[in-house]
């Protein structure tokens, strides 16, 4: 079988999986990304490059989707709803595959009111659940979301998506999963988990329905940096759940930089536990130094 | 209803640079929003006084989108509207351009913003419910409106923003899946939302939209 990508590759051969987000820099040094690259280099099996998350203006991700390619990493290019319509999202889709992205990550994208632009107008013309379907039908019908026949060369790439089983009502959550799935999704990267048990019961609710079957779930972990880090992310970043027990953790703690990294570990060693996990996607917000120690103590190197 | 307020003053006098005004309302919207009925019109005339500026005659538009009204009705005011130099509006956008399409001559200042096609809720308490999409699709969703009422437009569910049924974009507003799941789940129609719906054909309603 020949695969689309490394990291198609290791989640098909059942292996759990490593993903890590690179964020781009707030302008156009492109050793910003290669240093970041070179820091994670042989700590995943590919690198999420995020676009202009928050809603603030950073390098595309496309971009620096082709930096890390030179570099010979992979990267999963992250592709959001809110700044592009129907017609831009399928061009990049298009432009991705031809400089040799294999991955793909549809989101619909934090609302412009977040960002560094707030008087934007946020496009959203389709959303993550649409795009996953259009790049599905692009890669495998060879047609555009008008129906329009793709004339030189399908787009080769592994769709991902990302799921919160935190937020609400969360009664929908799995069936918004399972929507995605549908839609043609081939790989999920969570919410960064901090509440294990919500996770459990989410993760249980997908078993029932056999979606880990269907689907490789990569689980979100987030090393918390600073007690201020915990509450911005805890009070103010919509669709996460800090549980009060690491709230307090990172409260009463004299070095916070090494709770917030023992606590990624005890929680990366929690989700390693979980059933129908394939892998985990680690999320390190400007500390991605600290990505390599907390892969080699999670056991989960050599990679690939 | 179009739901619209009012400019602030001290923009409005930037716009009317201390020439005669003739002020016109409307009817309709403007009048139930109290952005441009004849109670505003009055105390705009009364406020404009107290800067000095003259204001040569007013009107209320019935409604102020109605062309053929507008130029009858105008017609009467001809002789005050000749003393004018600034045609101040307090209607909503598209009775700003019907009064500017009649009165071609003379400066038009739009004395309001035109926010959404809302309802009124409460007095002066408005939401919006339409974003003239073109295409209804009402019935998929218990008859409350994704479309409009979801910052995102989200057609296939809540976002990952959803907590506690409020929005992410501002709390004070209700997420619209939660009160969607909510509804549905009262009709026995959950298995609607379990259907993928497909990206919206907006060429249904697009800007050079004219008439029917």
């Amino acid at each position: 079988m020949s695969y689309k990508s490394n990291l198609e590759r290791a989640l098909s051969e059942g292996r759990f999986a490593v993903t890590a987000e690179i964020g781009p820099p707030k302008g156009s040094d492109p050793n910003k990304i290669r240093q970041k690259g070179e820091i994670l280099r042989g700590c995943a099996d590919a690198f999420n490059v995020t676009d202009n998350q928050t809603a603030v203006v950073r390098m595309s991700s496309m971009s620096g989707c082709c930096i890390l390619l030179e570099m010979d990493l992979e990267p999963v290019m992250q592709i959001a709803c809110r700044d592009r319509n129907r017609i831009a999202l399928q061009s990049d889709v298009l432009g991705a595959s031809a400089v040799g992205v294999r991955n793909i990550l549809c989101i619909t994208g934090d609302h412009q009111s977040f960002g560094n632009h707030p008087g934007s107008k946020g496009v959203y013309d389709v959303d993550s659940i649409q795009l996953i379907q259009i790049i599905k039908n692009m890669r495998d019908q060879g047609v555009f979301q008008s129906g329009d026949e793709i004339l030189s060369g399908k787009p080769f790439v592994f769709i991902g998506a990302a799921a919160n089983p935190f937020a609400d009502p969360y009664e929908l959550r799995v069936d918004r999963l399972e929507k995605k799935i549908e839609a043609g999704v081939d790989f999920i990267q969570t919410q960064s988990v901090f509440n294990v048990d919500k996770f459990n019961m989410w993760m249980d609710e997908v078993r029932s329905r056999g979606l880990d079957k269907k689907v490789h779930i990569l689980a979100g972990v987030t090393p918390l940096k600073s007690l201020k880090m915990t509450e911005r992310m805890k009070f103010h970043v919509p669709g996460v759940d800090i549980p009060e027990e690491i709230y307090d953790r990172m409260k009463n703690t004299t070095d916070p930089k090494k709770e917030g990294y023992e606590t990624a570990l005890d929680l990366t060693r929690e989700i390693k536990k979980v059933k129908g996990v394939h892998g985990l996607h680690i999320t390190a917000l400007f500390w991605e130094d600290i990505i390599p120690s907390l892969v080699k103590e999670s056991d989960l190197l050599p990679r690939p | 209803m179009i739901i619209s307020k009012q400019k602030e003053f001290n923009d409005l006098l930037n716009s009317i640079k201390d020439e005669p005004v003739f002020i016109v309302g409307c009817s309709e919207c403007a009048t139930m929003c109290h952005t441009g009925g004849e109670e505003e019109i009055l105390a705009m005339k009364e406020a404009l006084k107290n800067k000095n500026i003259v204001v040569t005659g007013w009107v209320v538009l019935d409604p102020a989108c109605h062309l053929q009204n507008d130029k009858r009705l105008l017609r009467r005011h001809k002789e005050e509207i000749d003393k004018a130099r600034k045609i101040l509006v307090l209607a909503c956008g598209n009775g700003v351009q019907t009064v500017s399409e009649i009165l071609e001559d003379v400066d038009i200042v739009p004395g309001t913003d035109t926010l959404f096609l809302g309802e009124i809720k409460h007095a002066n308490e408005f939401e919006i419910r339409c974003v003239m999409c073109g295409d209804c699709i009402l019935e998929l969703f218990g008859g409350l409106c994704p479309v409009s009422r979801c910052p995102k437009g989200m057609l296939n569910g809540p976002c990952g923003g959803s907590k506690e049924g409020k929005c992410e974009v501002d709390p004070d507003i209700s997420c619209i899946w939660d009160t969607i799941y909510k509804r549905l789940k009262e009709k026995g129609q959950l298995y609607r939302l379990k259907e993928i719906r497909e990206p919206k054909d907006w060429s249904k309603s697009i800007e050079m939209r004219r008439t029917l």
